[in-house]
């Protein structure tokens, strides 16, 4: 029930609306726009593909918004670490990890 | 119908059916071709037929495979392709151009890997029996000196070799069968090798282990007979096996690994490690041989199987395919 | 690939998989369910174990459309593929299934018209090439599938093409996480949720999994990325006490779903009154059938079909690996008379089916260890 890939629009057929050409990575299909004729892509757009229908339109932005929280994780975890290293906690807040003294940041 | 497919079933035919009946007691391994030795002479000699629908596709036809596949099983065994003797089995009521084009891309096919085609038969069949036709193919060769082909003589620390990209072929067929409706822009890679396997032995002679060239079943399929066959662990990087985009996005579409996709112009090697590399730059500088690459290498674990890694860590084991490759959607 | 490679990068994966060793407390044992087959297949692929905590257990769910079908609907299939005027097509995924009288490649290999579609508009193009033959379609999947039998189906009606029928067995997924939810041998602290049925259904329909039972749940994609990810989501909202739907498979997955594929779905089907899922028992209002205006259209309608009751080997105990209770080599069969090369079961031959996952990918490297030292 599950696979399912992203493929870009080529072309849209000429004769028929509903049928599109799609490549992934050289490898081209017709599929079927049937799905999506309420937000119909155009050439150019990117589409989930799954037994050659197409799915729903892949959103550019939330993938790259994806990537950005990815590429985040554990960096604000490093920067807070840090932060603390700085003794800018309420004291009686922060426990004693041996790292609080400005000669351990580096 | 598993049976013919390459995986554990054909090897389960070969090995439970034919091998105890026609080969007696001995209890080698069993090799793409046999060495036989005459008079202090050592021939190569092997036979393989050839079934493939449809016969005529991007990059080659059936006969060119009954030539290259013959010649290649002659090359991996440690030896020069040197003479074919073909048989074809016709369907009655095919027209006779197309035997013709056969015939001719054969004679193409033999002198390009430098093998004589010197003999033959043609049988006829009533129509139906034979998917237009089928060709087999009984080449000898002559052994290469200093190269011993031994599953036995593979140690741990050893490493994989592949000439080039794999799946080419499988797909190619696959999309020419036209029932999947995708098109690419693939072909066959069918070719004769042993120009490779000479760099390859050339470059790293007693170094050379183990050689094979993964037909059907692929590269998964070779691989976990060789671990079988010396029982140690072969362990892949995935990021290192080589394979054309275009082969990557058809089976991510169509939810097949490459690695049981079968081939018909590439081949695996077993090469000692302090060889490795002037092995590879070897082939890379040779025509055909610019996309050889190591690609994992021969450990202790996991015992009779293969392993493939990915960079961050994660692994799976690799089995023999049991029939053929098939197109899923879930 | 564009939108696959950049959620395999080792680096990302790495980073992702020490913020959920990060979250993850050392004294709790997680116990995560993937519902979907296609996760189940995903996780072994990309050996997403291995860089996973031993904390963390992941549970494969009954998400596997074949998995879950009775035998008895196979042989009612293959029945049907007894007619030399008959054409059976189904996907890839269907052929090694076995029925009482072998698997549909099996029946291929005594000469029945067994064929292998990608799609069902190529079953339709099939019966379009073929007008003296009769093109059954035997149709699975879930939701994500459904709605382009449904199109095609509209498709043969609109172009009078009267020798094509659907064989429908596609299975609705909520069901089967209540079902799994109301099993007394579960115990689940969260849910990794289907990825692509929610291109279809959205994410409202997951709304009581949160509310009701209290357990996290967050929509995922398939990628290694996207999994991690859905991982590390869901660990925060343990962490926090929280049990809500998210949506990490954003860039694919709409809220509220897609509406022409839900208008599709309710045009051709309806829902049966009940349907039997394989180790589930029977289950109402599950499984879709397809309504009288398209009776010409439905396999069922079309033949007379023995729709007889085939019950698994007792030995064997799909149902409780289907439900997360038992680890497929737990099973008593397992890895003995059920193997991917002559299974007993649906989860043995399904690229998707625990059982052969567990099989392929996992079962001899129980044996070794140490065999890789992980390279972060």
């Amino acid at each position: 029930m599950c696979l399912a890939i992203p493929g870009k629009i080529i072309e849209i057929s000429s004769d028929n609306p509903d049928t599109a050409l799609i490549d992934v990575v050289g490898v081209r299909r017709k599929v079927d726009l049937g799905l999506l004729q309420d937000d119909r892509p155009v050439a150019g757009d990117w589409v989930l593909i799954h037994v050659g229908f197409a799915m729903s339109k892949i959103s550019e932005q939330d993938a790259a918004e994806q990537m950005e929280t990815l590429r985040m994780l554990g960096e604000s975890e490093a920067a807070v670490q840090e932060v603390r290293g700085y003794g800018l906690d309420e004291p009686s807040n922060r426990p004693w990890d041996g790292r609080n003294r400005v000669e351990d940041l580096e | 119908m598993a049976h013919g497919a390459g995986g554990q079933a054909s090897r389960r035919l070969i090995e439970g059916l034919f091998a105890p009946i026609l080969f007696g007691a001995s209890a080698e391994p069993l090799t793409d071709a046999a060495h036989v030795k005459f008079d202090g002479a050592q021939l190569a000699i092997t036979t393989d037929s050839f079934v493939v629908k449809p016969i005529r596709f991007p990059g080659g036809s059936i006969g060119e495979l009954a030539v290259n596949g013959t010649a290649n099983d002659l090359a991996v065994s440690g030896a020069r392709p040197e003479a074919l003797v073909v048989t074809y089995i016709v369907e009655a009521g095919l027209r006779s151009e197309i035997l013709e084009a056969e015939v001719r891309a054969m004679g193409t096919a033999a002198q390009k890997a430098g093998v004589r085609i010197v003999g033959g038969d043609t049988k006829v069949v009533e129509h139906g029996k034979a998917d237009s036709m089928y060709i087999t193919t009984a080449g000898i060769g002559r052994a290469l000196k200093g190269v011993v082909i031994d599953p036995a003589s593979v140690k741990p620390g050893d490493k994989i070799l592949v000439s080039g990209p794999i799946g080419d072929h499988g797909i190619t067929i696959l999309l020419a069968r036209g029932e999947l409706d995708l098109e690419a822009d693939l072909t066959s890679d069918t070719r004769s090798v042993f120009p490779l396997v000479e760099v390859l032995v050339r470059a790293a002679g007693p170094g050379v282990r183990w050689m094979r060239d993964p037909t059907r079943g692929g590269a998964a399929t070779s691989l976990n007979e060789l671990a079988r066959d010396c029982g140690l662990g072969i362990v892949l990087q995935e990021e290192e096996i080589p394979v054309r985009d275009a082969v990557r996005g058809a089976c991510e579409l169509l939810g097949l690994d490459p690695l049981h996709i079968a081939n018909e112009g590439q081949f695996l090697a077993v090469v000692a490690p302090e060889y490795a590399d002037a092995a590879i730059n070897a082939l890379n500088l040779t025509l055909g041989g610019e996309d050889a690459r190591v690609i994992g290498e021969v450990r202790e674990q996991p015992t009779g199987a293969v392993l493939i890694s990915t960079r961050y860590g994660g692994s799976r084991i690799i089995d023999m395919l049991v029939g053929d490759p098939l197109p899923r959607i879930c | 690939m564009r939108f696959v490679d950049e959620f395999r990068q080792p680096e990302l994966i790495a980073r992702a998989a020490e913020e959920i060793r990060r979250l993850a407390d050392p004294t709790r044992h997680y116990r995560l369910m993937e519902v979907c087959g296609g996760h189940t297949h995903a996780i072994y692929r990309f050996g997403l174990k291995d860089v996973l905590p031993d904390n963390i257990e992941l549970i494969h769910g009954p998400g596997c459309p074949v998995c879950v079908l009775p035998m008895g609907r196979i042989d009612d299939g293959m029945s049907v593929a007894q007619d030399p005027n008959v054409i059976f097509a189904a996907f890839g995924d269907m052929m090694r299934v076995p029925g009482t009288h072998g698997s549909p490649l099996e029946h291929k290999a005594r000469g029945r018209d067994v064929r292998i579609v990608y799609s069902p508009a190529d079953a339709l193009k099939l019966a379009r090439a073929n007008p003296d033959k009769h093109v059954m379609f035997f149709a699975i999947g879930f939701e994500t599938t459904a709605p382009s039998t449904a199109l095609t189906v509209l498709r043969a009606k609109a172009e009078g093409v009267r020798n094509f029928s659907v064989f429908c067995n596609h299975v609705t997924i909520i069901p089967a996480i209540r079902a799994i939810l109301d099993s007394p041998d579960m115990r689940l602290d969260a849910f990794i949720g289907p990825g692509h049925v929610s291109t279809v259904i959205g994410c409202r329909p997951y709304e009581w999994i949160a509310q009701n039972e209290h357990k996290p749940i967050v929509v995922c994609g398939f990628e290694p990325l996207d999994l991690l990810q859905s991982i590390v989501m869901l660990l925060r909202q343990l962490k926090a006490g929280e049990a809500k739907v998210e949506n990490q498979y954003k860039r694919v997955v709409p809220w509220e779903g897609n509406r022409a594929a839900l208008r599709a779905m309710g045009e051709v089907f309806q829902l049966r009154s009940f349907f039997e899922w394989r180790g589930l028992g029977f289950i109402s209002q599950s499984a879709l059938r397809m309504r009288d205006e398209f009776s010409e259209w439905d396999a069922e309608q079309r033949f007379s079909i023995p729709g007889i009751r085939v019950t698994d080997p007792k030995a064997a105990q799909c149902g409780e690996v289907l439900k997360g209770v038992l680890k497929p080599h737990q099973c008593k069969l397992f890895g003995r008379e059920c193997t991917p090369e002559h299974p007993i079961g649906a989860l043995m031959v399904s690229s998707e089916g625990s059982c052969a996952a567990y099989f392929n990918y996992e079962h001899r490297k129980q044996a070794m260890v140490n065999i890789l030292s992980p390279t972060a």
